[in-house]
């Protein structure tokens, strides 16, 4: 077996350097969101483009780099021009046709395309120094994602992979957890548990079997980073979870994602079969005696089938629903058999830390929280994507100099952190070192990665109210705390915004959350107050604007606001708003010609906001409403 | 094993649940959905929280006794936890006790009574949608909006019985429990045990005629 492994490794190696030594190397990211950006059509263009001016080429579908912003991102390397491969972004197919003409077939680099220059790091880690964002990240997870084929076990191979496993079966489990537990590893999957210690647990309970579960079932809205690992490189999750299995005793492993993640499952199912092929998965690993496989199971996209307990019932196909911990699941889980149950960023890092040693994974982040945090940038932010940074490094660093800040020069206002779940933290948190305990002392908590930037534009109780109704909707219904206090903290706030608020309500939501926090069932309902908990901290003043004075501050909630079409800078003559507005409620003075909104006839839409002229911009939000009669009383004075 | 309820000595096997060994010693604490000879405790009703010295609070009906454990049952906490449990119970029920088939057997409103609580009057009403009654089977009708969704019935029958007729239906608040399909009871596979019937606490399922009780 071992010899095996010997001509797999070279004729990997060899198949990776001939596509590197390629005159014409092209990398296109096409997974989940570079498909929706139209990175399938560009794939589509570049092949029929190269046949037809036959070009000897290549063409590599590779994953995503976390530059969301930038796709389709494609990398083309021409080593004969002296210069390193090029990444190129928001290629759509209409850009190929000057792509190909300019810098394949011409010597034009085509920079006005261009995003930067692709380099390696000592760790050899692609990325690219025109842009600062990669000084401040460090990808040990991120680290193949966007450089090589997820479809293709040999690039894996190629790049080191499955050597931390070859190492990890020469050693004892105990010296793997030992291993793993000196590196200071925490679950990556919220709560930040540490991972040697449930292994521990796990391969100290004396059973005969045992199973390793992989928590792929990322439901946060606004969360998508075990998606892109899963997509662009899942043999370095595989990797880490056949490691896991060796060091608790487990024969047998699943995967459970969501069915809405079609990619991931077929990347899944795909890299399973080719690491069975190579002898990695199923009878005998390496020849060392150690037999495991893993199946690949699809949630039906219940968002709480994310806490591990749920997932057990949902894998033993039962209704997924979470029952009391203690006994924990590394003692008590699936099939009422002892299950490690981790994170894909966690088994990612496994194999990280087998390879580099804990020494070397200590060396990144603090020591409370050793190793890379990987978020999901989203919101109001620049360059949303994907990113990955020591932890340590500060809000404020990852807001700013690696997402780019808030677009148009609005102002940041809060950062929701850790799903729906988590928190959002104001400006003056922006501050705080990314790590477990500093986000847990903020209020909010690390989660899976998920972080929304919000701006001036987003009102604070409305964001609340937005991940209650999330919650209500998703919490399973079994416990009284979770079915009826999430209800009860929703219809609270959907009061508020709607203008409806009462006084004690800021005391009510502020007593119930602190009931659910302590007397719910599971994790989702003791931590589903938070969103309320960490607003009233950091923004009550917006809660008492919509109570006392019945205003929203930031112009969001319908009920607290008003259009205006504001006389002095009404053009008259344009006719815009009035042809647009879908209920006829914008009317024209007959002899001025100005334009007037009809409050009563005014559903609100904004469609008057959007079209008026940007050089008038005569169409402002007013709150309270009452607003508009000071203002016309004004103009008719 | 021996541990003490507030300040009580008592007596449990290993593994036993606080809750039980304080029912046994006659110390009383609300519950509505534990079943004794379940495997796996439920812990979805919320009502048997107690507290233990050095640990917190916890759901009695989950927790083991443990040597030399301290347990009490009348902390802030525990009367706190309790209280919000029950007036979330009782604002989303149908508070029609005169007319209610479980009149003078109903355990929500013993455990009400016992925790003194009332119908709280500062929530905003829960959005409950009246569902029709299922009155198809001879023995028995269930009524959904009485329901508190305890999971009892459905353990007796999916569990003891092995009929599995009634499940946990939707999500959220919309959670319910439904035969498969939510057929009519008397289209189901519904042996007419009437196990369901007596596990119920509150008037979600009744006997269509109260003497069928004994002859059940």
């Amino acid at each position: 077996m071992t010899n095996d492994w010997e001509e797999i490794y070279q004729r990997a190696k060899e198949k990776w350097e001939a596509l590197e030594a390629s005159p014409i190397h092209i990398r296109i990211g096409t997974p989940t969101c570079g498909r929706a950006a139209g990175a399938l059509d560009t794939l589509k263009e570049f092949r029929e483009k190269l046949e037809k001016e036959g070009i000897q080429g290549q063409i590599t579908e590779v994953g995503c780099m976390g530059l969301c912003f930038a796709e389709p991102l494609v990398i083309i390397s021409k080593p004969e021009i002296g210069l390193p491969p090029i990444c190129y972004r928001n290629v759509t197919y209409q850009e190929v046709k000057r792509l190909v003409d300019g810098f394949i077939l011409g010597d034009d680099p085509c920079l006005e395309l261009a995003l930067g220059t692709l380099d390696l790091t000592e760790d050899a880690a692609p990325y690219i120094p025109e842009m600062l964002r990669f000084e401040i990240e460090e990808r040990l997870v991120l680290r193949n994602c966007g450089y090589i084929d997820p479809q293709d076990i040999d690039h894996y191979i190629a790049r080191g992979g499955y050597l931390s496993l070859r190492k990890a079966l020469g050693m004892s489990p105990e010296q793997i957890i030992d291993e793993v537990s000196k590196a200071g590893l925490r679950g990556r999957g919220g709560a930040g548990f540490p991972t040697g210690r449930k292994w521990d647990l796990c391969r100290s309970t004396k059973n005969e079997m045992k199973y390793i579960i992989c928590n792929a079932d990322e439901g946060d809205p606004g969360a998508f980073m075990d998606r892109v690992v899963l997509e662009s490189d899942p043999h370095s999750m595989i990797e880490g979870m056949i490691i896991a299995a060796y060091a608790v005793g487990a024969y047998e492993g699943f995967i459970y994602t969501r069915m809405e993640y079609p990619l991931v499952l077929d990347r899944l199912e795909q890299a399973l079969m080719q690491a069975r092929e190579y002898g990695l998965l199923g009878e005998d690993i390496f020849g060392s005696g150690f037999s495991f496989d893993i199946e690949t199971v699809a949630g039906a996209g219940a968002f709480v089938c994310g806490e591990e307990t749920a997932m057990i019932a949902s894998i033993e196909g039962r209704r997924g629903m979470p029952r009391p911990r203690p006994p924990y699941p590394a003692e008590y889980g699936l099939n009422g058999e002892p299950t490690v149950v981790d994170n894909v960023k966690t088994l990612a890092l496994v194999a990280r830390i087998m390879g580099t040693g804990a020494k070397g994974f200590r060396s990144i982040g603090t020591p409370s929280s050793p190793g890379t945090a990987v978020f999901a940038l989203a919101g109001r932010i620049e360059q949303i994507g994907l990113v990955e940074v020591p932890m340590g490094t500060t809000l404020r660093q990852v807001i700013f100099d690696v997402g780019g800040g808030v677009p148009e020069g609005r102002e940041l206002k809060a950062i929701q952190i850790g799903g729906p779940a988590g928190g959002c933290v104001g400006k003056e948190a922006l501050d705080l070192p990314v790590d477990f305990d500093s986000f847990k002392a903020a209020g909010a908590i690390m989660g899976s990665g998920g972080m929304i930037v919000l701006d001036e534009n987003n009102c604070m109780v409305e964001t609340a109210r937005f991940f209650l109704d999330f919650l209500a909707r998703e919490e399973c219904g079994k416990c009284i705390m979770g079915r009826l206090g999430i209800k009860q903290l929703s219809l609270i706030l959907e009061e508020i915004v709607r203008g409806n608020g009462r006084e004690e309500d800021l005391n009510l939501l502020e007593e119930i959350s602190k009931d659910l926090a302590e007397g719910a069932l599971c994790n989702l309902g003791r931590t589903a107050p938070n969103p309320i908990l960490t607003t009233l901290r950091y923004f009550r003043d917006e809660y008492e604007a919509h109570i006392k004075e019945k205003r929203c501050p930031a112009l969001v909630c319908k009920d607290l606001i008003a259009y205006y079409i504001l006389p002095e800078r009404c053009e008259r003559g344009c006719e815009h708003c009035v042809l647009t507005c879908p209920t006829e409620a914008i009317v024209s003075d007959e002899k001025t010609r100005t334009k007037r909104i009809q409050q009563d006839k005014c559903v609100k839409c904004g469609t008057c906001l959007e079209i008026c002229p940007p050089e008038y911009n005569a169409v402002i939000k007013v709150s309270p409403p009452d607003r508009i009669k000071e203002l016309e009383a004004k103009i008719g004075g | 094993m021996d541990f003490s309820i507030d300040g009580k000595k008592v007596k449990a096997k290993k593994g036993e649940k606080i809750l039980w060994a304080a029912l046994d010693a006659g110390i009383e604490i609300p519950h509505l959905c534990a079943i004794r000879e379940a495997e796996n405790a439920w812990g979805a009703c919320r009502l048997c929280f107690v507290e233990i010295e050095g640990r917190g609070v916890v759901t009695s009906c989950t927790e083991p006794v443990g040597e030399g454990m301290m347990v009490h049952t009348d902390t802030e906490r525990v009367q706190r936890l309790r209280k919000r449990a029950m007036e979330l119970i009782l604002a989303d029920h149908p508070m029609e006790c005169k007319t209610c088939p479980k009149r003078g057997d109903c355990e929500l409103l013993k455990w009400m009574k016992f925790l003194k609580v009332k119908v709280p009057k500062n929530l905003r009403p829960f959005p409950k949608e009246r569902l029709e009654p299922d009155e198809s089977h001879p023995l028995f009708v269930l009524d959904p909006n009485k329901c508190i969704l305890c999971g009892k019935c459905i353990w007796v029958c999916k569990e003891k019985i092995r009929a599995d007729v009634l499940d946990f239906a939707y999500r959220g608040y919309n959670m319910r429990i439904s035969t498969f399909l939510g057929k009519p009871i008397a289209q189901s596979p519904c042996i007419g045990c009437g196990e369901c019937v007596k596990v119920c606490p509150v008037g979600a399922l009744y006997f269509k005629d109260k003497e069928e009780i004994k002859e059940v």
